[in-house]
């Protein structure tokens, strides 16, 4: 099989320096790039968006506006007005797994959040802040997440270890979901758009064959589009709810 | 975690097997030889956490700042300054229609008092013009019968006057009649005479 042909579909994932800072330093790499890009795009695009303060807004400030204020509907209806301390927080999360899940999008993108570590550690976040701002709010109270209300006594030490063990799990599965989906959307994408190239190395068959998984290629990138913006939506609704536990922990 | 350090022994077989045997193995199964380019699984290779964590805090850090401080309570207050405003024209509005419809329940009223005192006056001189035309007809009636009742009397005393001088004139002729037949009569007597005639 010639080389061109071949299909690697782990290579996106590969981290590349592409600027190093003297010798075995901090690099700058392609993920790097990405994170970088990321942010300077949602904050270039809101504050110039924003800046004409327009009561009428045009398009692009009404963008900006939408933006703000789904994402301020999703803490205070899962957090109330007293979670809106983090609304900051969440928006931050939100639009950052959202433009670099959507930059994944663009073919030959490094996507960052296909990167466990990343997500964990974005998640790792969210536990971290649940449980400082759970304990600092409400002190041993914030115990009471564990012990459901109206939940006879009996059956606690079932309950209990149940409780803790999901808490626990929380901040696992919030960055495999989010991981998982990426990579998985992501290999798929690559190993359809191969099999298009493999057959079309067949001749006249092989072409009839591609259309197939062209079908299927397009159809996958319109689901991943689908999947970055459904993904960075349930992250930021998933922070909202945990941060709602660190308000009010008594369920 | 099991499967990464399967994969990093497997790499590390595989440099340090002859290269005779690398190419035979890369030839043979692609994931051998996948691992061999590229080491481990990139996303679960640990060599690259601590420069992805570093990127994450900086840029997410930044990110955060950015969107706390200067962003996000921009787009507040254009989203409260656009709020207050629609409110306050609301309010502005309502307080308009308010004096609107004061304006024009004052202008009933005083359409409806206006049309009153028309009536009125209308009613008061219809009256009056009433009472003047009674009045005068009352005088002018109450003149004619004086004048008629002056007028009757008056004819009843020229009466009585023209039948008080009948008698005389009647004496008088008879004298003249008598003398021019008789040569001679006595007014008293002729006097007797008619008296005796108008008497029969």
């Amino acid at each position: 099989m010639a080389d061109p042909n071949k299909v690697d579909p782990i290579h996106q994932f590969q981290i590349t320096n592409i600027v190093q800072f003297g010798d075995g330093g901090l690099a700058l790499t392609n993920s790097a790039l990405f994170m970088v890009l990321t942010v300077a795009v949602i904050a270039v695009y809101l504050l110039l968006s924003t800046q004409k303060r327009s009561i009428v807004p045009n398009r692009v400030q009404l963008i900006s506006e939408m933006l703000y204020e789904f994402v301020a509907k999703m803490v205070s209806d899962s957090a109330g007005t007293a979670g809106m301390k983090f609304f900051p927080f969440v928006f931050s999360l939100f639009m950052f797994v959202l433009v670099a899940n959507m930059f994944g999008m663009i073919p030959l993108f490094f996507t960052v959040t296909s990167h466990i570590i990343i997500t964990f550690a974005l998640a790792m976040l969210v536990f971290g802040v649940v449980i400082v701002y759970g304990f600092m709010k409400n002190g041993p109270k914030f115990l009471k997440l564990f012990v459901p209300s109206g939940v006879p006594g009996y059956v606690l030490p079932i309950v209990v270890p149940i409780e803790v063990v999901s808490f626990l799990s929380r901040p696992i599965s919030l960055s495999v979901r989010l991981f998982a989906n990426i990579l998985a959307g992501h290999i798929t994408l690559k190993v359809f758009a191969g099999f298009i190239v493999t057959l079309g190395g067949l001749g006249f068959l092989g072409w009839l064959g591609a259309l197939l998984p062209l079908v299927m290629t397009v159809a996958i990138t319109a689901l991943e589009f689908l999947v970055a913006a459904l993904q960075a939506y349930v992250f930021a609704v998933l922070t909202s709810m945990y941060i709602n536990d660190a308000i009010h922990p008594s369920h | 975690m099991a499967a990464v350090t399967d994969n990093i022994i497997l790499v590390a077989e595989a440099d340090t097997a002859p290269a005779t045997d690398a190419a035979a193995v890369t030839e043979t199964g692609t994931e051998i030889h996948a691992a061999a380019e590229h080491e481990v699984f990139p996303p679960f290779d640990p060599s690259s956490f601590g420069g992805q964590l570093l990127w994450l805090a900086i840029t997410f850090g930044a990110l955060y700042l950015l969107m706390s401080r200067v962003a996000l309570p921009r787009i507040g207050s254009i989203i409260d300054t656009r709020r207050t405003r629609i409110d306050g024209d609301l309010r502005e509005a309502e307080r308009l229609r308010q004096e609107t419809e004061k304006a024009a329940a004052a202008y009933e009223a005083a359409l409806a008092e206006a049309r009153r005192n028309a009536h009125a006056i209308a009613e008061e001189t219809r009256s009056g013009i009433k009472a003047d035309i009674d009045n005068r007809r009352a005088d002018v009636e109450g003149q004619l019968a004086k004048r008629m009742s002056e007028a009757e009397a008056r004819i009843r005393t020229e009466k009585d006057k023209a039948l008080a001088n009948v008698g005389a004139i009647a004496a008088e002729t008879a004298v003249m009649l008598v003398s021019r037949i008789s040569g001679s009569a006595s007014v008293e007597d002729a006097k007797k005479a008619v008296a005796a005639v108008t008497k029969e």
